[in-house]
C-alpha cells in the first residue's frame, strides 16, 4: 500500500531517531552560485571534506548576463559570486558547467537534459524549484544553505515524511491548451497553501498523456501550490527520455534500472491524505492577473471585483494586487496590452517550449513597441532550436534570441522590467517586483505568450492557430 | 560549532515585538559570499543613521550593551524571510542567546543550526528580565542549559523548556551535521548496499 513518495523515501532511509526524523541518503546535489558560497565556507571554516563530489554538480544560471558571452560580467556582487563558485568547485572538485560551455543552463533544466535526474532518485538544490524533477519521478526538493552545506558534508539531510497528496488529471487537453495551463489550474484551485506539508503525485491520462517538458512544467510549479515536492510516476514516456542522455545509465545498466524504476508506482490500495480531481477538458488557456500564482483567470474571462470578495481581507487584498497591476475590475483581460513578453526560465524553457512558440510566431511579426525575449534553458536547447532553424522564426518575427540563464525570471541580472512595465511571462512567479522593481507580470504559457507578442496584448492563442 | 552549555553574560534589553529579518538583516547585504562579517550590519536600520553614522540612543551603541551576549526582548522575534544571515549577523555580533515570549518558526530553527539558543519565556518574566538587562554592567544574565534556568542578578532562577533533542546537539557543541557524521558508518553501509543493488546509479566524472 505504499504511494510512490513512500517507496522512494524508505529506500533513501540510513537511520531513524525517536521524534520520527529520518537521515535520508541524497543521490544527487545540484549547486548555483547563489546559495552555495556559504556552504562552501562553512566546510572549509570546519575541516570538513565534500563527501560524494561524484554525485554533485555545479552550474551557474541565477546572475548571469544572457547577452554575448565573451563580454566580461558587469555586476561586481554577481561576478564575484560566480568567481567564487568557480573557486571553490576547483578547491573541493565538483564537477562544472562553466558559463562558455554548451553544458550551461539554468540548474533544473541542466540535470533532466544531462542524464543527471534519474527516477527513483532523492535530488536536492538550493534553490525551491528544484520540485522540476519530480516530472522524471524522483524525489526532488529545494533546500536552505545550512542543508546544502550538510549534504555536501554527509550526502544527506535530517527530515521528516511529507504527507500525500493525489492530484487526477482524467481526460484529454483541448487545442491550444497546454501543461503550464493545467498547472495554473491546479493552482488556482487548491491554492498557494493547498499543497503545505504534502507532495504532491500528479495522475490520471491527462498527465500521461503529457510529454517529459510538459510534466517538469507541472512539477516545477508544485511549489507554487505550497508542496514541498511533485512527482510523476515513471513510465514508457520518462524511459525514452532517459534513454541514451549522457550521464543515463546505457546498455544493460539501463535495462536493470528500467526494471527498478517500473515499480516506482504507488500501490493500487495506497492511501492518499488528500485526492484533488480536474477535468482536463474544462482547462481553458490561462492567465495571471493578480501578485500570486492562484489568482487566474481564463483568457476569454474579465479581470476579477474586488466586490465579489468572500470577506473584508480579501477585498482589500485583490484592490491592492489590481492596483498594483495597473488593472481595472471588470476589464477584459483580451484588451490588457503588454510592453514586454518573456519566453523562457526553469518552468517553460526546453525546446518544447521553443518549439509551441514558434509555431504561433511562423510567418507573424511582433507587435509594434513589444520588447520580446527567448531565452532558452540552456546551451543546449539553444544548439538545438538553432539546428531546427526556430532561432530563425523568434528572430525574423523580432524577438531577442539570448544564451541561456534565469534571466527576467528574477531580477537578479541584468534582463529586468522597469517600473509599471507589463510582462507576459512563462514563468512561474508573479509576486510584486519579481521580474524587477515595479514591473508588472502575468503568468502564462509558451504559446499564450507568443500570441501575446503577436498581438501586443494578452491574447487567446486559439484565435492564431 | 561552539558548545552552548553554561552563558554568563550582558543582556541588552530590545522591548520591541515583532522584530523581522529585514530589520536584523537588511536584504541589501544577502549578496555577499560569506556567513562571517554581518555583525557589523546586524541590526542596520535600528543602529545606523542613513549617513552610516550610530544612532547613539540604539541600545547596541551604548556601553556595555555593545558587548552583549543575551538580547531580551518580546513577541514574534524574527518574523519574515527565511534568511539564515539573519542568525548569522546576530551571532557575528557575539549574542548567543536570545528570550522572548515568541520567535517566528523558521528563525527559530535556523537560530540552532547556529549554535544561539532561543529561549521561549512568558511576557512577564520577560518584561521582569528586560528590568535586569536595563541596569547594565553590574546586571549580568546566566544561562544555564544543561539545568534549563536562566538566572536573574538576584540569584533568582527561572526554568525553561527547549527540545531534548536541540537541547542536547547545543550542549555538545554539534550542530545538525555533527549530529549525523555520527552516523557516518550508517552512511558507509548505506552507500555500500546501494552500489551492489543499483550499480546503474551514475557518478558524475567530467572528462
Ligand atoms: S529560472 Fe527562475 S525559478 Fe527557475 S531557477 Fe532560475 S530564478 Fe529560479
Amino acid at each position: 500500500m505504499p504511494t510512490l513518495f513512500d517507496k522512494i523515501w524508505d529506500a533513501h532511509v540510513v537511520d531513524r531517531f525517536e521524534d520520527g526524523t529520518a537521515i535520508l541518503y541524497i543521490d544527487r546535489h545540484l549547486v548555483h552560485e547563489v546559495t552555495s558560497p556559504q556552504a562552501f565556507e562553512g566546510l572549509r571554516l570546519s575541516g570538513r571534506r565534500l563527501r560524494r563530489p561524484d554525485a554533485t554538480i555545479a552550474v551557474v544560471d541565477h546572475n548571469v548576463p544572457t547577452s554575448d558571452r565573451s563580454l566580461p560580467i558587469e555586476e561586481p556582487q554577481s561576478r564575484l559570486q560566480i568567481e567564487t563558485l568557480e573557486r571553490n568547485v576547483e578547491e573541493f572538485g565538483v564537477p562544472y558547467f562553466p558559463l562558455k560551455s554548451r553544458d550551461q543552463g539554468i540548474v533544473h533544466v541542466v540535470g533532466p537534459e544531462q542524464g543527471l535526474s534519474l527516477p527513483g532518485m532523492t535530488i536536492v538544490c538550493g534553490d525551491s524549484h528544484t520540485s522540476t524533477h519530480g516530472a522524471l519521478g524522483a524525489l526532488a526538493f529545494g533546500i536552505g544553505t545550512s542543508e546544502v552545506e550538510h549534504v555536501m558534508a554527509t550526502q544527506t539531510l535530517l527530515q521528516k515524511p511529507a504527507k500525500n497528496m493525489k492530484i487526477l488529471v482524467e481526460g484529454t487537453l483541448a487545442p491550444g491548451v497546454s501543461a503550464k495551463d493545467v498547472m495554473l489550474a491546479i493552482i488556482g484551485r487548491i491554492g498557494t497553501a493547498g499543497g503545505t506539508g504534502h507532495v504532491i503525485e500528479f495522475a490520471g491520462s491527462a498527465i500521461r498523456g503529457l510529454d517529459m517538458a510538459g510534466r517538469m512544467t507541472i512539477c516545477n510549479m508544485s511549489i507554487e501550490a505550497g508542496a514541498r515536492a511533485g512527482l510523476v510516476a515513471p513510465d514508457e514516456t520518462t524511459f525514452a527520455y532517459v534513454k541514451g542522455r549522457r550521464f543515463a545509465p546505457q546498455g544493460a545498466a539501463f535495462d536493470q534500472a528500467v526494471a527498478y524504476w517500473r515499480t516506482l508506482v504507488s500501490d493500487e490500495d495506497a492511501v492518499f491524505d488528500t485526492v484533488i480531481e480536474l477535468a482536463a477538458e474544462e482547462i481553458a488557456p490561462l492567465v495571471t492577473w493578480g501578485t500570486s500564482p492562484e489568482d487566474v483567470v481564463a483568457i476569454t474571462g474579465t479581470v476579477p471585483d474586488p466586490a465579489s470578495a468572500a470577506d473584508e481581507a480579501r477585498r482589500a487584498q485583490m484592490q491592492r494586487m489590481l492596483d498594483y497591476m495597473g488593472l481595472t475590475a471588470g476589464q477584459k483581460l483580451s484588451e490588457v496590452a503588454v510592453d514586454a513578453v518573456f519566453i523562457g526560465s526553469c518552468t517553460n524553457g526546453r525546446i518544447e517550449d521553443m518549439r509551441a512558440a514558434a509555431r504561433v510566431l511562423a510567418g507573424r511579426r511582433v507587435a509594434p513597441g513589444v520588447r520580446a525575449m527567448v531565452v532558452p534553458g540552456s546551451g543546449l536547447v539553444k544548439a538545438q532550436a538553432e539546428q531546427e532553424g526556430l532561432d530563425r522564426i523568434f528572430l525574423d518575427a523580432g524577438f531577442e534570441w539570448r544564451e541561456a540563464g534565469c534571466s527576467m525570471c528574477l531580477g537578479m541580472n541584468p534582463d529586468k522590467l522597469t517600473p509599471g512595465q507589463r510582462c507576459a511571462s512563462t514563468s512561474n512567479r508573479n509576486f510584486e517586483g519579481r521580474q524587477g522593481p515595479g514591473g508588472r507580470t502575468h503568468l502564462l504559457s509558451p504559446a499564450m505568450a507568443a500570441a501575446a507578442a503577436v498581438t501586443g496584448r494578452l491574447t487567446d492563442v486559439r484565435e492564431l492557430v | 560549532m561552539q558548545p552552548f552549555t553554561i552563558l554568563t553574560g550582558i543582556a541588552a534589553p530590545l522591548p520591541e515585538a515583532n522584530i523581522d529579518t529585514d530589520k536584523i538583516i537588511p536584504s541589501r547585504f544577502l549578496k555577499t559570499i560569506q556567513r562571517s562579517g554581518l555583525g557589523r550590519n546586524a541590526f542596520d536600520p535600528m543602529r545606523y543613521n542613513e549617513d552610516g553614522s550610530e544612532k547613539p540612543d540604539f541600545v547596541l551603541n551604548r556601553e556595555p550593551y555593545r558587548h552583549a551576549e543575551i538580547l531580551v526582548t518580546y513577541e514574534n522575534f524574527g518574523c519574515g524571510s527565511s534568511r539564515e544571515h539573519a542568525p548569522w549577523a546576530l551571532l557575528d555580533f557575539g549574542i548567543r542567546c536570545v528570550i522572548a515570549p515568541s520567535f517566528a518558526d523558521i528563525f527559530h530553527g535556523n537560530c540552532f543550526k547556529n549554535g544561539i539558543l532561543p529561549i521561549r519565556l512568558p511576557r512577564d518574566v520577560c518584561e521582569a528580565l528586560m528590568q535586569d538587562a536595563a541596569q547594565g554592567g553590574n546586571s549580568r544574565l546566566t544561562v544555564d542549559l544543561e539545568r534549563q534556568r536562566v538566572i536573574r542578578p538576584d540569584g533568582e532562577e527561572i526554568p525553561f523548556e527547549v527540545d531534548a533533542m536541540r537541547r542536547r546537539l547545543l550542549l555538545e557543541g554539534l550542530d545538525d551535521i555533527g549530529q549525523t557524521l555520527q552516523h557516518a558508518p550508517a552512511i558507509e553501509r548505506f552507500e555500500q548496499n546501494r552500489a551492489a543493488s543499483s550499480p546503474w546509479m551514475p557518478s558524475i566524472v567530467l572528462t
